[in-house]
């Protein structure tokens, strides 16, 4: 397969945010849209192709392009394994609903904003398709930029604080993965993942070159206690950026823990496991606990976000062949799920202007469908079975307790305060009694929210009951990493 | 007989000088023609520099005074291209202010002969020639919009702590030739040794007259005051001209007379590092004019290409001379956005003048919003590779502590570069600027611009360049 399909992947968006740039805005937006709307649904198309024509059987990369970048320094490597592959088709599945999104979010430069978020694909597939560290590192850097405007020009209130934290945290954490990728060149000679995978890293370096990967991976997670800046972003940021926050940019980072942190150092994952625990079931319970106080729908999402990604973590570090299983399904699930939860409260924010969950309540006597749909959402978020939400969590709880009882005890109290803070958040905004009187006239969902709320909610239960498509897909890359650590860890 | 051939682009640009001058005097009304003329010599002798000299390795002349080398002929070529930038995208801010004179060109090419013989020098006096030249032409150029006050005091603070950094100059200078009996470079770089308590005193002094040049930290006072105060092309003239010279000089004084002492320096080198990076991000956030801004962010990157050259090795100062060059365009890049904001014959320099940029100009805001990016070093964009070779060279010397603090660094430098963004992008428009800008300004701004946003795709042709510079 000589056609560079990764860098075509990466590539496209680029190429429509450019001519998006040179597209006058008018009176109508439509030529905008479409151009956008036809961009990524064409990248979606070609990454399912990927997936068709990816080889399930192997765990070695596939559709590796190597080129020379920087001459005896850096290639310009991307390629793909099982792991990554669903990250990327996350992405292309996420970006074309955002954009049908923006319909009624963004009002103000439509054009600029529909830029920003066809760059931040190009980047995002960029990071789940690189193979050498420091071509991960400008995609995941690069990712700032577009972010940082979507929070600060689109967002609401107090979208300058955001924006600024967003941007500051994630470098802040950043920074410090550079000089350790720096000096894995200059300890190994080369930033070739494949290579690294290989050769591997001396022990006496690990435990800090981990630390400092961790401390880039914990802030995008985000990890409690540099988890501050992600209910910031997410409220201030309008739908779209949301979903894309929510939905892609924290999975960069879990894709991070498995892709780097365990993969390159194996004997400091191990050491750093007991660190990971803790913080993880803090995370899933302390976050919780603040969700369920919250009086703002969006950030309730928000720090169940922080919660769901605490299991995420947990099952990496479980070293189990089902933890890890169990993160990557929860990952794709959170990103379904997330992305729809944050449709849903747009979708009433842009009839009602308000966020509160004091403002609603009796939703389901004016708006049945829109109440259906949220219903369904909820369901996943907590994790019932035949939602995807509970097979990752039901596979990472596995994993636990092989490794941990204390820990997947802890862990599954997250459980049950997921459900309370979900179910109470759904009882006040949609049943009750409907008291405020402006909710008697808002209008239920839309042609196009529909279509996107129901192909948001097709793939949850499609996963939830038949989750083999994606087990089918990790499952060899999943235990190729497994056995290649069981492998380092025995011969340290 | 000595090859005069190789010191050919000095003398062309002394006699230009002259021709200019004696223009100048007899023709009325000559501005015009001795901008274009003087222009045109540049060009010329950057077509000289790069035939005459770009293949050589390396040669001296002159009893060994004048060294020609590759390092030589690249810095000479970044001169002369900045100072012909500088000259050519002057002209309409200076028509504004009615300074559109014949002096200016001819102080620019004064100056810059003297930056040549600086880079040439391979000895303390020619050096000491060299560095007065060029001073004396900066200290009026500051000064040349002499009907505001600011201006005249900006032109007499650089001349006093100016001439005090040069009289600790040649207070080190003297001593080193005490020790070593010798002024040339490579006489001294076998004479000394490090037994001799004395000689560091020397090699101090001469470092402290270096950074204040450069305007490192802690001698980096003059800068914001100078650089607020003088017309903004010539504090553009400032910011990227004298500091390739004065980066030159640096490196020869360092590798060269002193390699053998690198104990003595090494960790005075560090220092100046360190307080710059982490000062220049630190005072610029309360800045509220950009000039001043400039002027702190620019000690802060004189600070990441300090690190370069601490790090004792080839790949360092080949970082550095690669920060060098990637700062200069996104310098040029950023003044071209500052003299864009003209307002009915009025610049504007505050910082709360940009404000809502990006809903009435947004080509010129989407420029600075790149160029903004790529000063606080985020990838793709040409800066963060600056940074990049930069630290990748530290780190080959396991020199994590400066390697940690600089990244530190970028971060809180990132705040100020996110503020001017957020000035721009998310604040209430103002009034229109005007829009007729001169070809050239834009061609400069086009040009830099691309280059910073594209230099990603390409990024081996200038490691190959810098890579023929072989000090150590």
């Amino acid at each position: 397969m000589n056609f560079p399909i990764l860098s075509s992947l990466i590539l496209l968006p680029t190429i429509g945010a450019l001519f998006l740039f040179f597209i006058k805005e008018k009176g109508d937006n439509s030529t905008i849209k479409y151009v956008a709307l036809f961009t990524t649904v064409v990248n979606f198309l070609i990454s399912i192709y990927l997936w068709i024509a990816f080889d399930q059987s192997t765990s070695t990369f596939q559709f590796i392009e190597d080129r020379t970048w920087i001459k005896g320094f850096i290639n310009y490597k991307v390629g793909v394994d099982g792991i990554s592959i669903l990250f990327i088709i996350l992405t292309t599945f996420i970006t074309p609903l955002c954009i049908i999104s923006v319909n009624n979010s963004v009002k103000n430069r439509l054009r600029d904003f529909l830029i920003s978020i066809l760059i931040m694909e190009s980047f995002m597939i960029g990071v789940f398709s690189a193979l050498d560290l420091v071509i991960f590192y400008l995609f995941f850097e690069a990712g700032l930029i577009p972010m940082f405007l979507i929070i600060g020009i689109w967002g609401g209130a107090r979208r300058v604080y955001s924006a600024f934290k967003f941007f500051l945290y994630t470098l802040l954490g950043s920074v410090l993965m550079l000089v350790a990728i720096i000096s894995i060149y200059w300890i190994t000679g080369t930033t070739d993942v494949v290579q690294l995978y290989e050769i591997g890293i001396d022990i006496k370096y690990q435990n800090l070159l981990w630390l400092a990967f961790f401390s880039s991976f914990a802030v995008k997670t985000p990890m409690w206690p540099v988890h501050t800046w992600l209910p910031d972003a997410h409220v201030e940021a309008p739908t779209a950026g949301s979903v894309l926050l929510a939905a892609i940019l924290l999975k960069m980072a879990g894709y991070g823990f498995i892709r780097f942190s365990l993969g390159l150092f194996p004997v400091a994952s191990e050491v750093f496991t007991p660190l990971i625990y803790t913080l993880s079931v803090i995370a899933i319970i302390f976050t919780s606990l603040i969700a369920l106080m919250q009086e703002d729908m969006k950030k309730l999402i928000a720090y169940s976000s922080v919660a769901h990604m605490g299991f995420v973590t947990l099952g990496i570090f479980t070293l189990q062949q089902q933890g890890i299983e169990g993160s990557i399904i929860q990952m794709i699930s959170h990103g379904l799920v997330s992305a729809a939860l944050f449709l849903t409260v747009g979708v009433v924010y842009d009839r009602m202007h308000s966020r509160l969950i004091s403002t609603y309540g009796g939703l389901v006597s004016v708006i049945p469908k829109y109440s259906i749909l949220f219903m369904l959402f909820a369901l996943a978020s907590l994790g019932l079975p035949g939602t995807s939400g509970f097979v990752g969590e039901f596979l990472i709880l596995m994993g636990a307790f092989k490794d941990n009882f204390l820990v997947a005890v802890l862990a599954s109290i997250g459980v049950i305060l997921g459900a309370a803070y979900m179910l109470w958040l759904y009882k006040r905004v949609v049943f009750g009694k409907l008291l405020n009187e402006d909710l008697k006239k808002i209008l239920d969902l839309n042609k196009s929210e529909y279509f996107i709320l129901s192909s948001l909610a097709a793939p949850i239960l499609f996963f939830g009951f038949y989750p083999d498509p994606l087990i089918n897909t990790i499952e060899v890359s999943v235990t190729d990493l497994i056995n290649m650590h069981n492998t380092n860890i025995a011969s340290k | 007989m000595e090859n005069l051939n190789l010191i050919l682009p000095e003398i062309f640009i002394s006699l230009s000088i002259m021709f200019l001058l004696i223009l100048g005097v007899f023709k009325n009304d000559s501005s015009k023609i001795t901008f274009n003329l003087s222009l045109f010599a540049i060009l010329i002798t950057i077509i000289i520099t790069i035939n005459e000299t770009f293949s050589v390795t390396r040669e001296t002349l002159f009893n060994e005074s004048v060294v020609i080398d590759s390092m030589s002929s690249l810095m000479k070529i970044i001169t002369l291209i900045g100072g012909f930038l500088v000259l050519v995208i002057s002209s309409t801010y200076l028509k504004t202010f009615k300074i559109y004179n014949i002096e200016y060109p001819i102080l620019i090419l004064s100056s810059i002969l003297g930056m040549m013989v600086m880079i040439s020098s391979n000895d303390l006096i020619v050096f000491y020639m060299g560095l007065e030249l060029q001073s004396l032409a900066l200290y009026v150029l500051a000064t040349y919009n002499r009907d505001q006050l600011k201006s005249s005091e900006a032109g007499l603070k650089y001349f006093v702590l100016s001439a005090l950094s040069s009289g600790l100059l040649l207070y080190g200078c003297s001593l080193v030739y005490g020790f070593s009996g010798s002024t040339n470079f490579d006489t001294i770089s076998s004479q000394l040794n490090s037994e001799e308590y004395v000689l560091t005193f020397g090699i101090v002094f001469i470092l402290v007259g270096l950074a204040f040049k450069i305007s490192a930290v802690p001698f980096h006072m003059w800068a914001p005051d100078v650089y607020e105060g003088s017309p903004t092309t010539v504090t553009l003239f400032f910011t990227i001209v004298p500091k390739i010279a004065a980066l030159t000089v640096f490196i020869r004084f360092l590798y060269v007379p002193f390699l053998n002492l690198i104990d003595q320096w090494q960790m005075i080198i560090v220092f100046l590092s360190i307080a710059s990076m982490v000062f220049g991000a630190v005072a610029a956030i309360g800045q509220t004019n950009i000039k001043r801004l400039i002027a702190y962010s620019s000690i802060g990157h004189i600070g990441y290409t300090l690190a370069g050259l601490a790090t004792a090795s080839n790949e360092g100062i080949q970082s550095s001379i690669i920060y060098i060059s990637i700062y200069v365009v996104m310098n040029l890049a950023l003044f071209s956005c500052l003299l864009m904001l003209r307002r009915k014959d009025q610049y504007y320099e505050d910082i709360n003048d940009l404000s809502g940029l990006s809903k009435n100009h947004p080509l010129l805001s989407l420029c600075m919003l790149l160029i903004l990016f790529s000063l606080a070093g985020i990838p793709p964009l040409a800066g963060f590779f600056a940074k990049f070779y930069v630290f990748k060279a530290v780190l080959e010397q396991s020199m994590y502590f400066l390697a940690i603090v600089g990244l530190l660094s970028t971060v809180v430098a990132a705040f100020y570069y996110l503020r001017i963004i957020k000035i721009m992008y998310f604040d209430k428009e103002k009034d229109k600027y005007d829009t007729d800008h001169s070809l050239w300004l834009k061609f400069s701004l086009t040009v830099s611009t691309i280059l910073i946003l594209l230099y990603f795709i390409f990024p081996s042709q200038l490691i190959e360049v810098v890579s023929r510079i072989n000090i150590i």
